[in-house]
């Protein structure tokens, strides 16, 4: 009986990697634990191990493929006698035995396709116009950013778990051990609230540490830290001394990773006077800010996320390319209704203004990019224009990102608005396991449709 | 490594000089007189809030300074107000910032709890108990990555020596050689829970050697004594052998804070205290059977610091309250 060995997911958020080597050819007689193959994944290289026992009957994927599809047949094993010359896969997809995750499928189309805009464009620029593109990750970006930084500035370091020898466990700070060595980049043990408090320390002893959380999930046992000691002591010491400094990993939800690891923290920062918030959407942003975010004289609170982390975006090619804080950016110009979003969920919002325009919506999409300083006023300029507004972020609902903007607006632009402003949001619930619950826990693409429908009476 | 225990109380006196006595009687004396003054203006409703005094505990502080040198650096908790004078802070701008005016070293605007100066390398005055602990290997942190031989004091109470972050700080700066001497001020009482309800081993030092880090005890009603390990950790730090912790035995004689009515202990305990060990007694004593000044001498000792704790009050009084923009300033560099 033959068996499939389908291409393994190694990851939460893996949906392709490489097949790197095979370690075993046609023929080889295999015993369950045996490791068959190397496979790629964007964050590390992961040896594939047999679960069954049998002979490799044929290898359907030749070792230096790059962009395998999770759950894609790699090779068919076969039992002993069978004949294994006449074997093909089965149909990829059918294959598969469990859906990959909800958010992960919905992310990529965006990124593959980048809104094909029929309406004008960013008003401002972050760069001059013909200035040359180069397709980055949201990884390297962020790992640009830092190596710059790092060169540009002996005061800056960085610091967290796994991010020296290990090359980070997302693979942002890959190479950079080896380009500043181990006084700047600093592996820590497993204790945030110890060394996030180091960390600020350090920052009032004259230096920048960049301060990498695996995930801000642990960060809540540093939180002390990043509120009662970076962000006030500007304030409480009269403007002697401040924390000069970034505290930066991945935040939100990654893909079935369950309640403890799901979590946006966007809201709970963004109330802070003292930090600055940043969440990047695309490589350009993640790049430009996380620039301005060292240079910054306050303590900087910069969200990413894993499911990001992969996906291309066009990044100018410039020897200094920041983006300034409190600057959003109109990713898609519309005048029917504005939605509002930032990190991840932008992505969201351009997939449905997408759908939208095929139903002659024409939505405006609002990268908030940094959430204190807010540019609120970009927001409120677009209201005035299409009279209706839509929300959308994937933290929880009460005291959220986007509650805050409805006041704002609220506030300033009563007079303008046509219908209630609508915030989609994360359910109110704690991140589920289950792929199908998770799904339904998280911002759907039809969710947004439906509440700009809804605002626009439609 | 070896940690060994120090009962100091009669630290070698033989070489102490004139002089030093002299400076550690009028250093301690003005962190007591300040320290009653502010009690006063406490009960006059000028100072609000948290304030928490240091009486008693002089000797720690007066006795770690001594072995300091320009750059080195200090951090602690909320009671600070020792810490302060003790590393040349002016008296009028810590009274001011008790009394919320514009003349206190944070404009009124961070209190007794949380005062700062960048001149005289003091990071605060932290109001989160234990915090101050991994700050203070930060400091350290921030001089070893510049290469010189600083050294931070990160002072902390026994309360604190309970906290988390405590131990994760030992691991991390013995791991890294942070230049940090670690002062467990132990005045026995975290607010109203004595050490022994709160800790089941009763030596808080000894707790370094899990982690390596060399310490040891020291009478902390004894200036010369603190002074004397003082120069041992110092040394330790700057020569790059990593953290040292010091245990300092010492005892406060009012309440936790200015509202604690210090029920949890007797009268006859603080009393024997004071009447026994009071480390500003000591030096007295000493200053007089040595001969090295007449009650006279330290009568105008007195006078002298007197003037400069009444003027510290006058100013703390006169100075106005902070402009209501200040409530705008100050949030981001």
């Amino acid at each position: 009986m033959a068996i499939e060995l389908l291409m393994p997911a190694l990851s939460p958020t893996m949906e392709e990697g490489t097949l790197a080597k095979w370690l075993v050819k046609e023929g080889d007689t295999i015993s369950s634990g045996d490791i068959i193959a190397e496979i790629e994944t964007d964050k590390a290289t992961m040896e594939f191990e047999a679960v069954d026992e049998g002979i490799m009957g044929k290898i359907l994927v030749a070792e230096g493929t790059e962009g395998v599809k999770v759950n894609e047949a790699i090779a068919i094993m076969v039992d002993e006698g069978e004949d294994a010359s006449n074997l093909s896969a089965s149909a990829p997809a059918a294959a598969a035995p469990v859906e990959a995750a909800p958010v992960a499928t919905a992310a990529p189309a965006v990124a593959a396709a980048p809104a094909p805009a029929p309406a004008p464009t960013p008003v401002e620029p972050d760069y001059p116009e013909g200035t040359e593109l180069k397709s980055t990750t949201v990884r390297e970006a962020l790992r640009d950013a830092m190596s710059e930084e790092m060169r540009r500035d002996e005061n800056v370091f960085l610091m967290g778990e796994e991010v020296a020898e290990y090359q980070g466990a997302y693979k942002i700070s890959q190479g950079m051990l080896d380009e500043f060595g181990a006084k700047r980049v600093i592996d820590t043990p497993i204790t945030e609230h110890g060394f996030a408090g180091i960390a600020t320390g350090a920052s009032f002893g004259g230096l920048r540490p960049i301060v990498e959380f695996m995930t801000f999930n642990f960060a809540m046992q540093a939180i002390d830290h990043l509120i009662n000691s970076a962000a006030k002591t500007l304030y409480m010491s009269g403007g002697q001394m401040g924390a000069p400094m970034v505290f930066r990993g991945a935040n939100g939800a990654a893909a079935r990773v369950g309640a403890q690891h799901s979590q946006c923290y966007a809201a709970w920062y963004m109330q802070v006077p003292g930090l600055k918030v940043v969440m990047p959407y695309s490589a350009a942003d993640a790049k430009g800010l996380m620039k301005t975010a060292i240079r910054d004289d306050n303590p900087v609170i910069f969200l990413e996320n894993e499911i990001m982390y992969g996906k291309s975006f066009d990044v100018p090619v410039m020897d200094d390319f920041t983006i300034p804080f409190g600057k959003a950016k109109i990713e898609r110009a519309g005048d029917d209704v504005t939605i509002v979003s930032f990190g991840i969920g932008v992505g969201y919002a351009l997939e449905a203004a997408e759908k939208l325009a095929e139903e002659g919506i024409a939505a405006e999409v609002i990268n908030l990019r940094t959430l204190r300083p807010m540019d609120t006023e970009t927001v409120l300029a677009s209201v005035r224009k299409t009279n209706r507004c839509v929300t959308v972020e994937e933290g929880w609902p009460q005291g959220s990102v986007g509650g805050y903007v409805s006041n704002v607006i609220m506030q300033e632009a009563f007079d303008y608005l046509d219908a209630p402003v609508i915030n989609c949001t994360g359910k109110d619930v704690p991140m589920p396991y289950a792929a199908n619950l998770e799904k339904h826990a998280l911002i759907t693409i039809d969710e947004i449709v439906d509440a700009v429908k809804s605002v626009t009476y439609r | 490594m070896a940690p060994k225990k120090t009962t100091a109380n009669t630290a070698s006196k033989a070489n102490v000089s004139k002089d030093e006595l002299l400076t550690y009687y009028k250093d301690m004396l003005l962190i007591r007189r300040f320290e009653e003054k502010a009690g006063q203006l406490y009960g006059m409703g000028l100072i609000g809030g948290f304030c928490h005094l240091y009486i008693g505990q002089e000797a720690v502080v007066v006795g770690l300074e001594a072995a300091t040198k320009e750059g080195d650096k200090r951090i602690t908790s909320y009671r600070d107000h020792g810490h302060m004078l003790a590393c040349g802070m002016d008296p009028n701008g810590v009274m001011a910032e008790l009394t919320g005016r514009e003349g206190g070293y944070s404009k009124g605007k961070g209190g007794s709890m949380h005062m700062f100066s960048k001149e005289k390398h003091f990071y605060g005055g932290h109001g989160i108990v234990g915090a101050q602990v991994p700050l203070g290997a930060g400091l350290a942190f921030s001089d070893k990555y510049k290469g010189n031989d600083n050294v931070t004091f990160a002072y902390f109470g026994d309360g604190a020596a309970n906290q988390g972050q405590v131990y994760e700080t030992y691991n991390m700066a013995q791991l890294w050689d942070l230049p940090v001497i670690f002062v467990i001020e132990n005045n026995q009482y975290a607010m109203g829970t004595s050490v022994q309800r709160s800790t089941k081993s009763p030596s808080l030092w000894e707790r370094g050697a899990a982690y390596g880090i060399a310490g040891e005890e020291v009478d902390g009603m004894d200036v010369l004594a603190v002074k004397e390990a003082s120069e041992k950790a110092v040394a330790h730090c700057r020569a790059g052998k990593g953290p040292y912790i010091l245990e300092v035995k010492t005892y406060r004689y009012r309440g936790h804070s200015m509202s604690d009515p210090a029920k949890y202990r007797s009268r006859e305990e603080v009393q024997k205290m004071r009447e026994e060990r009071d480390p500003i007694e000591a030096i007295r004593s000493l200053l007089l059977t040595g001969n090295h000044a007449t009650e006279d001498d330290l009568k105008a000792i007195d006078k002298e610091i007197k003037t400069v704790v009444n003027a510290s009050a006058e100013f703390a009084k006169e100075s106005p309250e902070p402009a209501l923009e200040e409530l705008w300033t100050d949030i981001y560099a």
